[in-house]
């Protein structure tokens, strides 16, 4: 990556939360909205993440490696994919959520595809989302479409971690 | 959410009565790495924020109704990828468009997209994995999310 593209997570907020404040200070409407509308994010993911932080570094430290390796690494079996999509249903939020916490699995030792799997069941198989869907729209739609997206995200899992076989270690960076 | 603070808080004493020097270690570690990440974090609401300026949620219905056609499945595959709608709003406002006569299988592309696939998100999934994993991971969802929507649409027979 380049030194720009690397940067761009520094730049981007900064010229956007400088034009906020620009904008409540001369007034500007289209501005404002904006500033409302990124408070608001900001608010839910600033409530939202502390606590999966908090979870992830308890997770760091007290399980072992080789326990993931062992379940989740190269040889894992097939109950690793039904630990994972039970892990996932309990997942709250959407992936904003689930990146953090699928990286962490990743640093731990589990294979890619899994980590793409928890990355698919955890965004589309969470139980209160679930219950939400299935009161709005019908059990039929809901039994319908976790039948085609379970096996869809297992393939794709497969798939993916084909197409990205060579550089899968984590980022140092991030640890 | 509501169980994510009394579920780290039952967890964090657990920890700390078992090993202090360990609990210690964890909130270190989970206060470098929201630290480390909170830079890609903002850059995703600095855009959700631009997005939700240029694509309302209150006018996500109004597009999602426009067509209800293969244009209609196109546009809320899209539109699904790009804004951040949560549950609790997508659902009730998909109730709304199957009665106003939207085909199931544009709400299925629509819902599936909008959680399998995240346009704001890639910076944070960028940092955490890199460009070829976060771009392929996000371009396999909005796949999945195509083929959830027609097999919905056979099985609803509305093609």
């Amino acid at each position: 990556m380049s030194k720009f593209t690397k940067n761009l997570k520094y730049y981007i907020p900064v010229l956007v939360f400088g034009f906020c404040v620009g904008s409540i200070i001369t007034n500007f409407i289209p501005g404002i909205i904006l500033s409302k509308n990124i408070w608001e994010y900001l608010k839910n993911l600033l409530l939202l993440l502390p606590p999966v932080f908090i979870l992830i570094g308890l997770f760091e430290v007290w399980i072992p490696q080789s326990t993931i390796e062992k379940h989740f690494g190269e040889s894992h079996g097939i109950s690793a994919w039904l630990w994972l999509i039970l892990l996932s249903t309990t997942i709250v939020g959407g992936l904003y959520v689930s990146l953090p916490l699928a990286y962490a699995l990743w640093n731990k030792g589990t294979r890619m595809r899994l980590v793409f799997a928890f990355l698919g069941f955890s965004t589309i198989c969470r139980i209160p989302m679930t219950f939400f869907e299935a009161s709005f729209l019908g059990i039929k739609f809901t039994l319908i479409r976790y039948l085609i997206a379970i096996p869809l995200v297992i393939l794709f899992s497969v798939i993916l971690e084909k197409i990205n076989r060579k550089p899968i270690t984590p980022n140092p960076q991030n640890t | 959410m509501q169980y994510l603070y009394p579920a780290a808080l039952i967890l964090l004493i657990i920890s700390a009565l078992a090993n202090k020097k360990k609990t210690i270690k964890a909130l270190s570690s989970a206060a470098k790495k929201f630290l480390n990440i909170l830079p890609s974090f903002l850059t995703m609401i600095a855009l959700l924020g631009i997005f939700t300026l240029i694509i309302p949620i209150e006018s996500v219905g109004d597009i999602l109704s426009q067509h209800t056609n293969w244009l209609g499945l196109l546009i809320a595959l899209f539109v699904g990828s790009i804004v951040f709608v949560p549950g609790f709003i997508a659902y009730p406002l998909s109730a709304v468009l199957l009665q106003k006569g939207v085909p199931y299988y544009i709400i299925a592309g629509f819902t599936t997209c909008l959680m399998l696939v995240g346009f704001a998100s890639l910076p944070v999934e960028i940092t955490y994995f890199g460009k070829k994993i976060a771009i392929t991971r996000n371009i396999a969802g909005f796949i999945i999310a195509l083929i959830i929507s027609l097999i919905v649409g056979i099985i609803y027979r509305e093609f």
